[in-house]
């Protein structure tokens, strides 16, 4: 059982992504979108949680990274993907939890 | 009518929600009323700043371009907060270049953003009379 998360919300704003990280399993794609992509991004407390959390796979909406005008300052390990590569990630897991 | 210091409080990032679009549209409507106008960026506020947005993929509006036309309207007081910025990883360099004309200084181009500590900017939000916060 491998679930995709999606978290939508500044990890500076809101503890959604601390509550989604630590509930999330090794095995399971955490997918940053809409105000989620800031926790993409390099040079802060939040980039050192996700470098630390091994066992999970995580993602970015590019749309929306490109939106908020932060794609240079894309962390390594992070997968772009497209509307489309969010759907696949859809498929490629067993369920979904959407983090509001 | 005597001028009035006004404050402009940013604190959400764009987007996400429809707090920095509608800031900056009261700003430039209150722009209008020739007050004293200020503007802080403060928190994630500060990502409303960040050069290169393209919104095209999401489908909606990209206003960022319109900071850069606040110095025209003589508001060119934006002070961003450097405890934020450093938080968030990014430096000046990450925001646009936003500038205004001096008319009592043969029109010189300056820098409209001032980069302020946390306590600097406690101080700037002590002299004002208004404060709208968003």
């Amino acid at each position: 059982m491998a679930l995709l998360h999606t978290v939508n919300k500044s990890p500076f704003e809101s503890n959604t992504f601390d509550t989604c990280l630590g509930l999330a399993k090794d095995g399971s794609t955490i997918l940053l979108i809409e105000d989620g992509v800031y926790a993409a991004t390099t040079g802060h407390s939040v980039a050192e949680k996700i470098k630390n959390a091994s066992g999970i796979s995580f993602a970015v909406l590019g749309p929306d990274l490109q939106a908020r005008g932060l794609e240079g300052k894309l962390a390594d390990g992070i997968k772009v993907v497209d509307y489309e590569g969010f759907v696949t990630l859809v498929t490629e897991h067993d369920a979904v939890q959407s983090w509001l | 009518m005597s001028v009035k210091k006004f404050m402009y409080v940013n604190r959400k990032a764009p987007y996400g929600t429809i707090y920095a679009l509608e800031s900056l549209e009261v700003v430039l409507i209150g722009a209008a009323f020739d007050q004293d106008v200020s503007l802080a960026f403060i928190g994630d506020g500060v990502y409303q700043l960040t050069k290169g947005q393209n919104t095209e993929a999401i489908g909606q509006k990209n206003f960022s371009p319109t900071y850069s036309a606040l110095g025209d309207y003589d508001v060119n007081k934006i002070y961003v907060e450097k405890e934020s910025l450093e938080e968030r990883g990014l430096t000046l360099d990450d925001l646009q270049h936003l500038v205004w004309e001096d008319e009592d200084d043969d029109w010189a181009e300056k820098d409209s953003i001032r980069l302020v500590s946390r306590a600097e900017l406690a101080d700037v939000l002590d002299e004002q009379d208004i404060i709208l916060s968003f």
